[in-house]
């Protein structure tokens, strides 16, 4: 049977702004799963929710327990003052850090800090930083803004070796393509 | 470190400083009044000479010294405890902004009441610190980036090292910032605190005394002395904090 994280009859508001009203699914972890609809209509609220940042308002969440995520955040979310190797041997060891760095062509910029960074490689740097962490599932929130095509196609390679299924918001068919074989979720 | 032209600049301005004061020393003829810079100088010279004007410095520096570091304590342990809770803001802010905003002197006068007047001058000092490192640090806490600490959570970082990796990093700036300023809020107030209580062997006893005795030149002496002292810790603190930044 495949595997799915499951939910039901989630909803979640801010204020009195309905984000997710009422929203089940399966979430089919099959390989990578992208998550589609417009902006704005709760995808990222979604993430949170499951990766246990947001407590819902009513409905539940089943698949998510024992399981270690790694996530790129819809921001890069870097330490400042850390340089990018120190930013990703944060939540890894040293020698996975610069694996990880040199695998998406970062190996000569371990030494910088994020300020000194161009906004592709520090989208890079976050990505270097979930690889390494050694998740057993992938939340990738627009994993390749900021990156051109062929540090996207590298992106997804590395994304996809790791091995584990992954969850992916993103606006862009294109990119959703660099994977390979998908599922689709719509949201809302 | 300042290059040599820095050096040279910082000579210059200090000339110019005394060259203004022995030119309104020598406008006001009258030592009483207005010692010059070499009576000044050469008094303090006389006073280094004496192992009893060490001894008071070294008492002021430790009353000082001891009542501005159990304030960076306190005030970072309350900066802690109010950023973390509402209530405890609520609740203890009122006491901060009475610790603001009260004269100085009127802190002094009853601490005399309550302590001895040896402690006084620590509690004084102790008491110009904790607000303005609480205020600092609790600000500093709460403006840290939320965003980094959902990330350090979700990568399963234990609460020490979201501390130690992202609050203290975050907060370090401000916070060194504050223990600057308060050094010298502190050693103001100190030895203001020393000049109504009267500690015998204190920088503030002497002072009051060379007043007393209306020793011009004595009293000059011994605030020169202050300042060395006040510019000297300062000078510390900050190469201090610079090595706390890099190893940050």
């Amino acid at each position: 049977m495949r595997e799915t994280i499951s939910v039901k009859h989630l909803s979640k508001a801010y204020g009195d702004h309905d984000v997710l009203h009422d929203f089940s699914a399966e979430i089919p972890l099959c390989g990578v799963t992208v998550l589609r609809g417009a902006s704005g209509i709760g995808k990222t609220t979604l993430f949170r929710l499951l990766l246990g940042l947001e407590r819902p308002d009513a409905g539940e969440i089943r698949g998510m327990d024992g399981r270690k995520p790694a996530v790129v955040f819809q921001e890069d979310r870097l330490l400042p003052w850390a340089t990018a190797l120190e930013n990703v041997s944060l939540i890894s060891g040293e020698e996975t850090a610069i694996l990880e760095l040199s695998r998406l062509g970062l190996g000569e910029n371990m030494r910088q800090l994020p300020k000194e960074l161009s906004g592709g490689m520090k989208r890079r740097v976050a990505i270097a930083r979930a690889l390494a962490y050694g998740g057993d599932i992938l939340f990738l929130d627009e994993p390749f803004t900021g990156l051109d095509e062929d540090n996207k196609r590298a992106a997804a390679r590395a994304l996809a070796a790791a091995g584990v299924p992954i969850l992916v918001i993103t606006h862009d068919d294109a990119e959703a393509e660099l994977f390979g074989a998908y599922c689709e979720l719509s949201v809302g | 470190m300042p290059s040599k032209r820095g050096w040279i600049q910082k000579a210059l301005i200090a000339l110019i400083y005394i060259a203004v004061w022995e030119a309104a020393s020598l406008l006001v003829g009258k030592e009483l009044l207005l010692p010059s810079p070499h009576a000044t100088l050469l008094r303090l010279a006389a006073l280094l000479t004496q192992g009893e004007s060490w001894l008071y410095a070294g008492l002021t520096l430790l009353r000082i010294m001891s009542g501005y570091l159990l304030g960076v304590v306190a005030g970072v342990l309350l900066a802690v405890l109010t950023a973390r809770s509402r209530f405890a803001e609520a609740l203890l802010s009122p006491l901060r902004s009475i610790v603001k905003a009260s004269p100085v002197t009127s802190f002094i006068l009853l601490a005399l009441l309550w302590l001895s007047s040896n402690v006084v001058p620590l509690f004084i000092s102790f008491l110009m610190v904790v607000p303005m490192v609480w205020a600092a640090t609790a600000e500093a806490i709460v403006q840290t980036d939320v965003r980094l600490v959902e990330m350090g959570r979700v990568f399963g970082l234990s609460n020490w090292r979201i501390v130690k990796k992202i609050y203290v990093p975050s907060v370090l700036p401000q916070f060194l910032a504050a223990c600057t300023t308060s050094l010298g809020f502190a050693w103001k107030s100190g030895v203001a605190a020393e000049i109504i209580a009267l500690p015998t062997r204190s920088i503030g006893y002497r002072l009051y005394e060379s007043k007393l005795r209306i020793e011009t030149v004595d009293l000059f002496a011994w605030t020169l002395l202050i300042v060395a002292l006040s510019m000297l810790l300062e000078w510390l603190l900050i190469k201090g904090m610079r090595r706390i930044r890099r190893d940050a």
